[in-house]
This record gives C-alpha cells, sequence and structure tokens, in this order.
C-alpha cells in the first residue's frame, strides 16, 4: 500500500482568487462560452451571405430577362442601347454589363475587358474586379453569368458582390468585438464571484482555524440567507456542538472519577487500615471485610452507572433498536414497584391509555423507568400517592411519573440531570446522584427528552383523584407540590409490539 | 467439574480461578483466543468462561468455531463492553450467559452454578420441583409446602419457580431481574428485596424453620434446612 499522503492543513494564508478552484471552473465556462458564440456567430455569417448570394443571382437572372426582352423586339441596336444605359446608373445598381464580339472585344458595357475565368455548366462565374478611383478604388469580386447570343455575340450580365463583403466584413467585426467583451465581463464575473465564494469559505476556515486552537464553542457564523453556505454551516455547527457535548461529558465523567469516588475510595481504604491497626479479634476482621465489600459494590455500581451513562451519551440510536410497547413496560414497571411503595405505605396508581409503541432498547427504557419510580418511592412521604401513566400526546408518547415528596424547586431541575447533582436537601437520602442523569441520556438516546414538573401537590385530601396529572392542585407557593417527571419519547409507526 | 478460563488478563484470570477453586471446581486458564479454543474443542469441559477480547481470537469468535466443532460446553462471556447490543451478538453467537466487567464475584459464581446446573436438552422436562418440604406442581400451577397450599401471585410463581430450579444455589437480583422480570438491568435498588420478603412471608411464615435465605452481598438461596 503506498504510504498516505499528508493532509496538509490550511496555514490561514487567504487563498488566492486565480489559483481558486472556482475561478478555473469559470474559466473553463467562458471557454465553452465563446465556442458556442462563434458556432452562432459562424452560422449567421454563413446564411447571411447565403441569403445575399442568392439575392444578387436573383437580380441578376431578372436583369438577363429584360435584355432578352430587348434584344428579342429591338435586335442588337436595342440591346447595346440598353446595356448603355444600365451601365450608366450601375455605380448605384450595382450591375456589370458587357456585350463583347466573337473575339471577347467589348462592344458596349462598364467592364474594361471579358473576363479570363471559365464559367461553370449553367453560365455562372465569379471574377477579380477593379473598381476606378470614382467609384472608391480597390478590388473586390464580380458574379455573373455568360452567355452567346449567336455565333458572332457574348454577353455578361452580373453584380458585383462589395454589399456581401461588407456585410461578411461587419459580421465580423461584431464577433470579435462580442468574443472580447464576453471574455472580459466573464473574468472579471469569475473573479468576483470567486471571491465572494472564497470570502464565505474563508469564514468557514477561519472558525475552524479557531477551533483547532482550542475554542470549541466557536461557531461558524450563518448568514440567514439559508442557502447551501448557510446549510454547510448549520450542518457543521451541529457536528461541533456533538462533538463538544462528547468531550464535556468525557470530561465530565473524569472529574467526577477524580471528585466523587476518590471520597469513597479513600474511606474504604482507611476502613482496612484502621481495623489492621486495632489488631481485633477474627469477628472483628470479618464485619470490617463484609462492610468493605459493600462499599466496594456500592462503589462498582456507581462505576457501572457513570459507564453505562458515558456509552449511553455518546451512543447512536444503535442497531439493536427494536419495536418496545410501552404500555406492557410501564405495566411491568408499576408491577416491579407495587410492592416497595405498598410497604412504604404508599399508593400507586398506574394508568395507561392503550399500547404506545416506540423503537428503542427496552432494557435501557425499562431502567429509565425504575430510576423515575425508584426516585419517586424514595422521596415521598409516608401515606403518600405515586402516579405512573402513559398517554399519548400527538406523535410522541408521554410516560409521567408523579409523586407527593419535596419536588425539586425549578432553579434546580436543570441541574439534577447532572451527574452527581445532589439536592442539599437530599443529601441523607441513598443514593448516587446517577439516576436522573442515566433517565436524562436514555431519553435523549431514543429522541426523546425528560421533562422535570410539579407534581400532584402536597398530601391528599381525602376526595382527590389520583393520577390527574400536575394540574390536580400543585401549589408552586410552597415548592413542595412533589415531583412530575415526564419522560417524552417519538413513537414510532404503529406495528406489532415485542414483549 | 472442570472450567476452562480463556482470559488474556493474568491477574484476573488468577482471580477467577481461585475464586472458583475455592467454590470447589477444578480450573484450568488459557491466557489467548488460540489456545482456549484448542483446549475447548481438544478436551471436555463443563463450562468455558471466555472473555470477549482477546489476543490471537476473540471471544466470540472462538465459541461460534467451537459451536461449528459440534461442541455444547456451556459458554458464560466476561466482557468490558456492557452495550446492550454486545450482549445480544454474545449471546447469539452462541455464549449461554453474559456478564460485564467489573462484577462481583458472588455474581460471577451464582451464574456460573446455574449453567452447570442447567439441564441438558435431553432430560424430560421437569412437572415437580421440591426442595424440603416445599413443592411446586408446575402444570397445575400449585404450591403446597408440607402439604399446605400457599396461593402466590403470578409473578411470585415466576420468583419462586426460579429460586427453586436454582436451589441450593444463590440467585442474584440481576439473575432474578433478568429471569423473572426479563429485563436486563443492574438494579440500583432494593426493589427486588421488597417481592423476595413478600414471598418469604408467604412460605416461611407459618413454619419454624426457613427455607429462603439471603445471601448477604450476594443475592438469595432456597435451601432445606438440616
Amino acid at each position: 500500500m503506498p504510504p498516505a499522503r499528508p493532509l496538509r492543513t490550511d496555514t490561514g494564508r487567504p487563498t488566492s482568487p486565480l489559483r481558486s478552484r472556482i475561478f478555473r471552473l469559470t474559466l473553463v465556462h467562458v471557454g465553452l462560452f465563446a465556442v458556442a458564440v462563434l458556432l452562432l456567430v459562424g452560422f449567421i455569417y454563413w446564411s447571411t451571405t447565403d441569403s445575399v448570394t442568392r439575392q444578387i443571382d436573383a437580380t441578376i437572372d431578372a436583369e438577363i430577362r429584360g435584355l432578352a426582352e430587348q434584344f428579342g423586339q429591338r435586335g442588337l441596336s436595342g440591346l447595346v442601347a440598353s446595356i448603355q444605359r444600365r451601365s450608366a446608373v450601375a455605380g448605384s445598381s450595382r450591375g456589370l454589363y458587357l456585350l463583347a464580339d466573337a473575339r471577347y472585344q467589348p462592344i458596349a458595357g462598364n467592364l474594361s475587358r471579358w473576363p479570363d475565368e471559365r464559367p461553370d455548366a449553367e453560365g455562372w462565374v465569379t471574377f477579380p474586379l477593379e473598381f476606378p478611383e470614382t467609384e472608391g478604388g480597390g478590388l473586390n469580386f464580380g458574379r455573373a453569368r455568360l452567355f452567346d447570343l449567336g455565333d458572332r455575340l457574348h454577353l455578361l450580365v452580373g453584380h458585383d458582390v462589395r454589399e456581401r463583403t461588407r456585410i461578411a466584413a461587419l459580421i465580423g467585426e461584431t464577433l470579435a468585438w462580442g468574443i472580447a467583451g464576453i471574455l472580459a465581463l466573464s473574468l472579471v464575473g469569475g473573479l468576483l464571484m470567486s471571491r465572494s465564494l472564497l470570502r464565505q469559505i474563508e469564514t468557514v476556515n477561519a472558525a475552524s482555524r479557531e477551533i483547532m486552537a482550542g475554542d470549541l464553542s466557536r461557531r461558524i457564523p450563518v448568514s440567514g440567507r439559508d442557502d447551501e453556505f448557510d446549510r454547510l454551516a448549520g450542518n457543521l455547527n451541529a457536528m461541533l456542538d456533538r462533538i463538544e457535548r462528547l468531550l464535556d461529558s468525557v470530561k465530565q465523567v473524569t472529574d467526577n472519577i477524580a471528585h466523587d469516588l476518590r471520597g469513597p475510595l479513600a474511606r474504604l481504604r482507611s476502613r482496612l487500615e484502621l481495623t489492621l491497626m486495632e489488631g481485633a479479634e477474627a469477628a472483628d476482621y470479618r464485619d470490617a471485610i463484609r462492610e468493605t465489600i459493600e462499599e466496594a459494590d456500592s462503589l462498582l455500581r456507581t462505576f457501572n452507572a457513570l459507564l453505562s451513562i458515558a456509552r449511553i451519551e455518546s451512543g447512536a440510536p444503535s442497531e439493536s433498536f427494536a419495536a418496545v410497547g410501552l404500555g406492557a413496560l410501564v405495566t411491568d414497571v408499576g408491577e416491579l414497584f407495587d410492592p416497595l411503595a405498598e410497604e412504604r405505605g404508599l399508593t400507586l396508581a398506574v394508568a395507561s391509555e392503550g399500547e404506545l409503541s416506540v423503537r428503542g432498547d427496552r432494557n435501557l427504557l425499562f431502567q429509565a423507568l425504575a430510576n423515575l419510580l425508584d426516585n419517586a418511592v424514595k422521596f415521598s412521604p409516608p401515606g403518600g400517592r405515586l402516579a405512573l401513566e402513559l398517554r399519548r400526546r400527538g406523535g410522541e408518547a408521554l410516560v409521567r411519573v408523579c409523586d407527593q415528596g419535596p419536588g425539586i424547586p425549578p432553579e434546580a431541575r436543570e441541574r439534577v440531570r447532572e451527574r452527581f447533582y445532589r439536592l442539599e436537601s437530599s443529601r441523607s437520602t441513598p443514593g448516587s446522584g446517577l439516576g436522573l442523569a442515566l433517565v436524562a441520556a436514555v431519553a435523549e438516546l431514543h429522541g426523546g427528552r425528560l421533562l422535570l414538573e410539579d407534581g400532584l401537590g402536597p398530601q391528599d385530601e381525602p376526595g382527590d383523584e389520583p393520577g390527574d396529572g400536575p394540574g390536580d392542585g400543585p401549589d408552586p407557593a410552597d415548592g413542595r407540590g412533589g415531583l412530575c417527571a415526564l419522560l417524552v419519547l417519538p413513537l414510532s409507526a404503529p406495528c406489532w409490539c415485542s414483549r | 467439574m472442570r472450567i476452562l478460563i480463556v482470559e488474556d488478563e493474568k491477574e484476573t484470570a488468577r482471580y477467577i480461578a481461585r475464586g472458583l477453586a475455592e467454590a470447589g471446581y477444578l480450573t484450568e486458564i488459557a491466557h489467548d483466543g488460540q489456545q482456549g479454543l484448542v483446549r475447548a474443542v481438544g478436551e471436555d469441559f463443563d463450562l468455558a468462561i471466555v472473555d470477549r477480547m482477546l489476543p490471537g481470537l476473540d471471544g466470540l469468535a472462538l465459541v461460534e468455531t467451537l459451536r461449528g466443532a459440534g461442541k455444547a460446553t456451556p459458554v458464560l462471556f466476561l466482557s468490558a463492553l456492557g452495550e446492550v447490543a454486545d450482549r445480544v451478538k454474545g449471546l447469539r453467537g452462541g455464549g449461554d450467559d453474559y456478564l460485564t466487567k467489573p462484577f462481583a464475584f458472588s455474581e460471577l459464581l451464582a451464574r456460573v452454578e446455574a449453567l452447570l446446573r442447567r439441564p441438558s436438552k435431553a432430560d424430560a422436562p421437569e412437572t415437580l420441583l421440591r426442595v424440603g418440604e416445599l413443592e411446586m406442581d408446575l402444570l397445575a400451577r400449585r404450591v403446597r409446602r408440607a402439604g399446605q397450599a400457599i396461593e402466590l401471585q403470578p409473578r411470585e410463581f415466576k420468583l419462586l419457580e426460579c429460586l427453586m430450579r436454582h436451589a441450593p444455589r444463590v440467585v442474584t437480583r440481576t439473575m432474578l431481574l433478568e429471569q423473572v422480570w426479563d429485563y436486563h438491568f443492574d438494579p440500583q435498588t432494593n426493589v427486588i428485596d421488597v417481592h423476595i420478603s413478600r414471598l418469604r412471608r408467604k412460605i416461611d411464615k407459618d413454619f419454624d424453620q426457613p427455607l429462603l435465605h439471603t445471601v448477604r452481598g450476594s443475592g438469595y438461596c432456597l435451601r432445606a434446612p438440616g
């Protein structure tokens, strides 16, 4: 395999418009256009001269007919008189006439001598013609038809072709100027176009350079004209957003490991150290080891949760996605948590609006719902109500988990999705602080989102219907309206759902 | 019972071998895929624990070749790749169970024992399970302890069935979620414990000798007293 040529990154030196690809394309274009103009003008030239020639031929034929009439009616003298009359006005009519004797010596007419050229089968001949100074001089061609009038006389009737030459010259001149103009305009246009395109590309390059230099928050400016450059910039920006999010997430995981896992590890170590120092009984050792194992287990769980969040966040909707029936999922998770809720003296109301199908990973979706319910159970006061419901709203499925716990103040609702973020008030509740982060990641992986809203309101008044959602009398004033977590997922096309 | 461990990380291999030896199994270690394949095909092991990522020949290819050679040795995959797609690939490729690293040894042990106990296909399907004085009739879907009928919810029935099939071995919480609820994830909470304690109330409450035991840091097991 040949060694790959290293790609050169851009040095920031602006590209000259003359070296740009757009300019080269413009040149090719101009060339093609010039050829087209040449062909067009050539055609005009050919058809114009052809029609002028035919006109001349027709005039000559008409003259011949006139002269033949004279000859027939009035004999030779009539013909000579007619030729002389016509020759006299030949300056404006451009007619050529010559009557010659048997030895081709001129008798009458406006030509000095009989042409040397040989006529074609119909008697047509083209010959060089010199004009006297009185008519502007110069050399041109004459076109004429030759006749023999009996044995003794020869007649030439023709026309000079100065008109044709003039038209040809005019067309030639037009062509030259036209092509010159087209070339000049195209060059200028090409330069302007490549400069403007280069400028637009340069803005992309400039942004890329800044990003390469480390400013990941930099984005490519969008003009708002919604042209192809805007779309390119939009796509690049979306790509950069994703890269930035991934890098942030990597950084966050690293920070989390540094800050939140070092503590438990240090605790674990000092416990072992203390046990060793105290040199206690075998039973104490067993206890210490057991506690250490528990702590290590919880560390492992945290690690695994962190890893799965990172994996879910960096993942794309995978090929393992299948149709998942949310109704069955909601029933299952409700059934799984019902005993736990009951043990805490909570009532869990499960309501499902038929079967809704989404494309996704049923294990991840189940885990997300389990996390939400787990939180709801954990934070509910004894005797509280919990609601788990599945609804359809337009093209989306809504899974809502509501409780009557302390809720989350609106200003903290964004932050609780972050890893390890825990409200001050929940520090004493067991948990890793990763639950909602995982739910948010799962929602995003499925093209959905996690919303946090006010919950079922404070502890029940008797007669309240459970499960009516957040409209069910939350009291935002005291901020203790409980919490509703909404998992919003895009519905897939109707299908048979796998359980 | 001989178990083949195919694992390139020497430390992990040694630790698994030591733990399994402690539990009474004979273990052999292969440090790369080729060696592992040769031994798995050439010798008769009761179980192979195979890492997914191996030098030489990767674990998935190893197991596919092993199955191609007509060997039905149960295989437990170990993997640092925990994505669902990997798990599915591993199980489709011929693996019998899949455990993601890092794992607790008790989880590994429980799964190893479950795999070793797996009835071969030739066995007639069981219709009656028995642990001590506890009986489960799988056809009539009835449970009795010492002749006394016990009413169980469908899910409790499945839970008990799972525990009875594995008895007296330990079943972890993750295994219960997989086998009883058919969901695969790491339960971070005690949600399973509540189901167990309900079940325990039904089968153990009126009797002196408990059958359903909690194994700390590991899971649950059903064990006849004595």
